[in-house]
C-alpha cells in the first residue's frame, strides 16, 4: 500500500497500450482474413452459378410425338423385309415420312399457314437416321403407322428454354415465326414436351447441324478409359518411385539431380507433354491417334511427379520412430515399410493420387495435340481393345462445342462442364472418405 | 544415492556376451565414439551414463546395427557377439536384430492393437506356427512387461491409446516377444512418471533372469537401481567401466566423480 500508483498502472483491469495495439492487430488479421474467405466464396457462387445457368437447361430436350406412316412401297419394294436389302432406303427416304406424320398432324391442330419446308425443318436432322435404325431393327413395322418420338430442332427446342423469340425467329433464316406457333400448337395438344435427356449423358456427339442430337457419352468414355490407364499406371510407378526415393536410394548427387527434376517436371506446362505424346507415343511408337491408350500415357506422364511428389511427402510425415521400431524387432527394411509406414502413409498418398487424377480427368491441351479433339460418332469397344479405339475426352468436348457457331452448342458446352466438375466432386468426395476410413486406423 | 535396494547386486554370470573391441564411430568426419573397449556380460544389467552427447546412444546402436539407418555414419573395430563379429559381411543386420532387441527412448508401439504390436515381432520371423503357440507368446510377453493384468481384457484395443508408462512397457513386451538374448534400452524411462519409472524399472531387474540388458540412463539413481556393471561415457571416451557399486563409491577416475557428484553434466 505504500505506493498505490504502481498498483494501478498494473491492474490487470486496464488493458494497456501494448495489448491495445496488439488486440487491433488481431482484429485486423482476422478482417483481413474473414474477407478473403468471401472473396473466394463469391467468385465460387459466381462461377458455379453462371455454368449452372448456362448448363443446366442442356439437361432437356423438346421432343415431338409423330405417328409416321412406313409405306412398303417406299421402304421395301421387294416385300422380303430382308435387312440387306432395306439398307437401300436412305435417311432421305425417311425424312418426309417424318415431315408427313407432322404435317398431318398439324393439319389436324388446324395450323395451315405453314410450308412443308418449314413443317420438315422443325424436326432435327438427327431424326430420319434413328427412324431408319428403328426401322431396320424391326422390320415388320412396314406397313404400319406408328407413334414415334423425334428430336425437335435446336431452334424449336432453344424456343422452348428461352433462347429463341418471335422477333429473334423473324431475323433467324433457321427458323421462322410460323414454326414457333406451330410448336406452340403442338404443345399445347400434348405432342411436344420438354423433359429430362438421357441423350445428352450417353449419345455421340453430332454435327454442326444438329447442336440437338450431341451428347457426352463417347467423351465420356474416352475420359474414363483415359483415367484407368493413368490410375493403373501413375500409381504403381508413382508410389515405388517414391518408396524407393523416400526410402532407399542413398543421398547423394543423383537422387538430388532426380528430385530437382520431379519437381521440375511437375512445372512442365501441360502442352509439351502433348508434344512429348505425339511425338514418342503416336510418331516413335505407331500408337493409332485419337486413342484413349495414347491419351492415358500422356497423362500418366503428367501426374507421375504429382504421385511423387505427394507420396514422398507423406511418407517424410511418417514418424521415423515406427521405422526403427519395426527394424528393432527384427524387420527388414522392406517390411518396415510395407507393414508399417505405407499403411500410415496411403491417405496422404491417396489424396495426392486423386488429385493427380482430378487435374488429368480436367486436362485438354495435350489432348489437343494427339488428336482426341477429332469428331468422332463411334463408340470405343469395351476395354482393353477400346483403348486403342478414336474417342473423345471431356474437356476436349467442352472446347470443340465452344468453337461452334450454333448457340445451342453453348448451352452443351456449360452442361458438359456440369458433368465435368460433377466427376471432380465425387473424386474428391471419395478422397475425402478414404481417408477418413484410413485415418481411423489410429 | 540409492533410493531402493532392488535386489542382491551380485553379477550372476560372469560370460561375456558382447565385446567390443576398439570401437570408433564416426558421423561424417566427426569422431562420435573413440576407442571403446567393453565387455558385456550376460545375465547382467549394465548401465550406460554421462552427459548428453557423450555419445551413449551412438555406442548402444553399434550394437544391433541400427547405426546403418543413418547415412553418414561409419563405424570401426570389431564388435563380437558370442565371438562372431556383428560387423562382418556375412551377417545379416535383420537377423542380428531379433538376438539383440532394442527399446527406445520415446515410447514408439505401431498404431496397431495391443495384440499386434506383440505378435509383430514373432510373426514376422516365422516363430509360432498356431495362432495358440502366439496367444502364448503375446501373453507370456506382455506378463513379463508386468502389463497382462492391465491390457488382458483390451488385446484388440490401439497400442496407442495407452498411457505412456503402459506404451513403454508394451514396447518392451514387443522387444522381448522375438526372445532377443539381449535388449538394448535408451533411457527408457525419460518420458515417464516416477511411477511408470518404478514399473519399468522393477521390470528391466525382472529381465535380467532371461536377457542380458544394457540401459542408458541420464539418472545416476536408476543406474545404481537396476544396473550391476556401469559404463561411464565422456566426449565419446569410456571412462570407466566396472561393478555398479564400485564405480558410484569409488571412482577412479576424476571425471566420474564430478559427474556421480554433479559438477559436470
Ligand atoms: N545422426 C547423427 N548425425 C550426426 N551426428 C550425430 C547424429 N547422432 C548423434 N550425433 C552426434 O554424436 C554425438 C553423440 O550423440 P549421442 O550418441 O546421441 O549422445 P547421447 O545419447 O549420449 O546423448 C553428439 O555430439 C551428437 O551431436
Ligand atoms: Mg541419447
Amino acid at each position: 500500500m505504500t505506493a498505490p500508483s504502481t498498483a494501478a498502472s498494473t491492474s490487470i483491469m486496464v488493458a494497456d497500450a501494448r495489448t491495445l495495439k496488439r488486440n487491433a492487430a488481431e482484429k485486423r488479421f482476422r478482417a483481413y482474413g474473414l474477407a478473403a474467405i468471401f472473396a473466394g466464396l463469391l467468385a465460387l457462387v459466381l462461377l458455379v452459378g453462371s455454368i449452372l445457368n448456362n448448363g443446366a437447361s442442356a439437361f432437356k430436350q423438346t421432343f415431338i410425338q409423330i405417328d409416321v406412316t412406313l409405306p412398303e412401297s417406299k421402304l421395301d419394294k421387294s416385300g422380303v423385309r430382308d435387312p440387306e436389302v432395306m439398307k437401300k432406303a436412305t435417311t432421305v427416304t425417311y425424312a418426309p415420312l417424318l415431315r408427313d406424320g407432322l404435317m398431318a398432324k398439324l393439319d389436324e391442330l388446324g395450323v395451315t399457314d405453314i410450308e412443308k419446308k418449314e413443317v420438315g425443318n422443325m424436326i432435327s436432322k438427327e431424326a430420319a437416321a434413328q427412324l431408319r435404325n428403328h426401322v431396320l431393327a424391326n422390320p415388320n413395322l412396314i406397313g404400319q403407322t406408328i407413334p414415334f418420338e423425334v428430336l425437335a430442332n435446336g431452334r424449336i427446342d432453344g424456343f422452348f428454354k428461352g433462347r429463341v423469340d418471335f422477333a429473334s425467329a423473324e431475323l433467324d433464316k433457321n427458323v421462322s415465326p410460323a414454326q414457333l406457333n406451330a410448336a406452340l400448337a403442338l404443345e399445347d395438344a400434348g405432342s411436344l414436351e420438354t423433359r429430362f435427356n438421357l441423350g445428352f449423358l450417353t449419345a455421340p456427339d453430332a454435327s454442326d447441324q444438329r447442336p440437338e442430337a450431341a451428347g457426352l457419352g463417347v467423351a465420356i468414355l474416352g475420359s474414363l478409359y483415359m483415367m484407368g490407364v493413368v490410375l493403373l499406371l501413375a500409381l504403381p510407378i508413382g508410389v515405388t518411385a517414391s518408396i524407393y526415393l523416400e526410402e532407399f536410394a542413398p543421398t547423394n548427387r543423383w537422387t538430388d539431380l532426380i528430385e530437382v527434376n520431379i519437381s521440375n517436371l511437375a512445372a512442365v506446362p501441360s502442352i509439351v507433354f502433348g508434344i512429348l505424346g505425339l511425338a514418342i507415343f503416336i510418331n516413335f511408337a505407331g500408337l493409332p491417334q485419337s486413342a484413349p491408350i495414347v491419351g492415358g500415357l500422356v497423362l500418366t506422364l503428367m501426374t507421375l511427379p504429382t504421385i511423387i511428389i505427394a507420396t514422398r511427402a507423406s511418407l517424410k510425415s511418417v514418424p521415423p520412430s515406427i521405422r526403427d521400431a519395426a527394424l528393432g524387432v527384427g524387420a527388414s527394411k522392406m517390411q518396415a515399410v510395407f507393414h508399417h509406414v505405407l499403411p500410415l502413409a496411403a491417405p496422404g498418398i491417396l489424396t495426392g493420387t486423386i488429385i493427380g487424377l482430378a487435374q488429368a480427368l480436367g486436362e485438354t491441351a495435350p489432348l489437343l495435340l494427339i488428336g482426341m479433339v477429332a469428331f468422332v460418332r463411334e463408340y470405343p469397344a469395351g476395354p482393353p481393345e477400346g483403348l486403342f479405339d478414336p474417342a473423345t475426352a471431356l474437356p476436349v468436348q467442352i472446347y470443340n462445342w465452344t468453337q461452334r457457331a450454333d448457340p445451342a452448342f453453348v448451352e452443351r458446352a456449360s452442361g458438359a462442364i456440369i458433368i465435368l466438375l460433377l466427376f471432380l466432386i465425387v473424386m474428391n468426395a471419395i478422397a475425402v472418405m478414404l481417408r477418413r476410413r484410413f485415418e481411423r486406423r489410429w | 544415492m540409492k533410493d531402493i535396494q532392488l535386489e542382491n547386486r551380485a553379477v550372476t554370470d560372469e560370460k561375456t556376451k558382447i565385446a567390443a573391441n576398439n570401437v570408433n564411430v564416426y558421423y561424417g568426419d566427426t569422431r562420435a565414439i573413440k576407442d571403446v573397449n567393453i565387455d558385456i556380460k550376460s545375465r547382467t544389467v549394465t548401465a550406460f551414463i554421462g552427459p548428453s552427447g557423450c555419445g551413449k546412444s551412438t555406442f548402444l546402436r553399434c550394437l544391433n546395427r541400427m547405426n546403418d539407418t543413418i547415412d553418414s555414419c561409419r563405424v570401426e573395430g570389431r564388435i563380437l557377439l558370442d565371438n562372431e563379429d556383428i560387423y562382418d559381411t556375412k551377417v545379416d543386420p535383420v537377423q542380428l536384430r531379433a538376438k539383440v532387441g532394442m527399446v527406445f527412448q520415446k515410447p514408439n508401439p505401431f498404431p496397431k492393437s495391443i495384440y499386434d504390436n506383440v505378435a509383430y515381432g514373432p510373426r514376422i520371423h516365422g516363430l509360432a506356427s498356431k495362432k495358440a503357440d502366439l496367444d502364448g507368446i503375446v501373453e507370456d510377453s506382455l506378463r513379463k512387461a508386468a502389463l497382462w493384468d492391465e491390457v488382458k481384457d483390451r488385446l484388440q484395443a490401439p497400442g496407442t491409446g495407452l498411457s505412456g508408462g503402459q506404451q513403454q512397457r508394451l514396447c518392451i513386451a514387443r522387444a522381448i516377444a522375438t526372445s532377443p538374448e539381449v535388449l538394448l534400452m535408451d533411457e527408457p524411462c525419460s518420458a515417464l512418471d516416477p511411477i511408470a519409472t518404478a514399473q519399468v524399472e522393477e521390470l528391466i531387474d525382472g529381465l535380467r533372469t532371461n536377457f542380458s540388458v544394457v540401459i542408458v540412463t541420464h539418472s545416476m539413481q536408476q543406474a545404481a537401481r537396476v544396473s550391476q556393471q556401469t559404463a561411464f561415457f565422456h566426449l565419446g571416451n569410456l571412462v570407466e567401466l566396472g561393478d555398479t557399486d564400485h564405480v558410484f563409491t569409488n571412482p577412479t577416475d576424476p571425471r566420474t566423480e564430478s559427474y556421480i557428484t554433479g559438477r559436470i553434466g
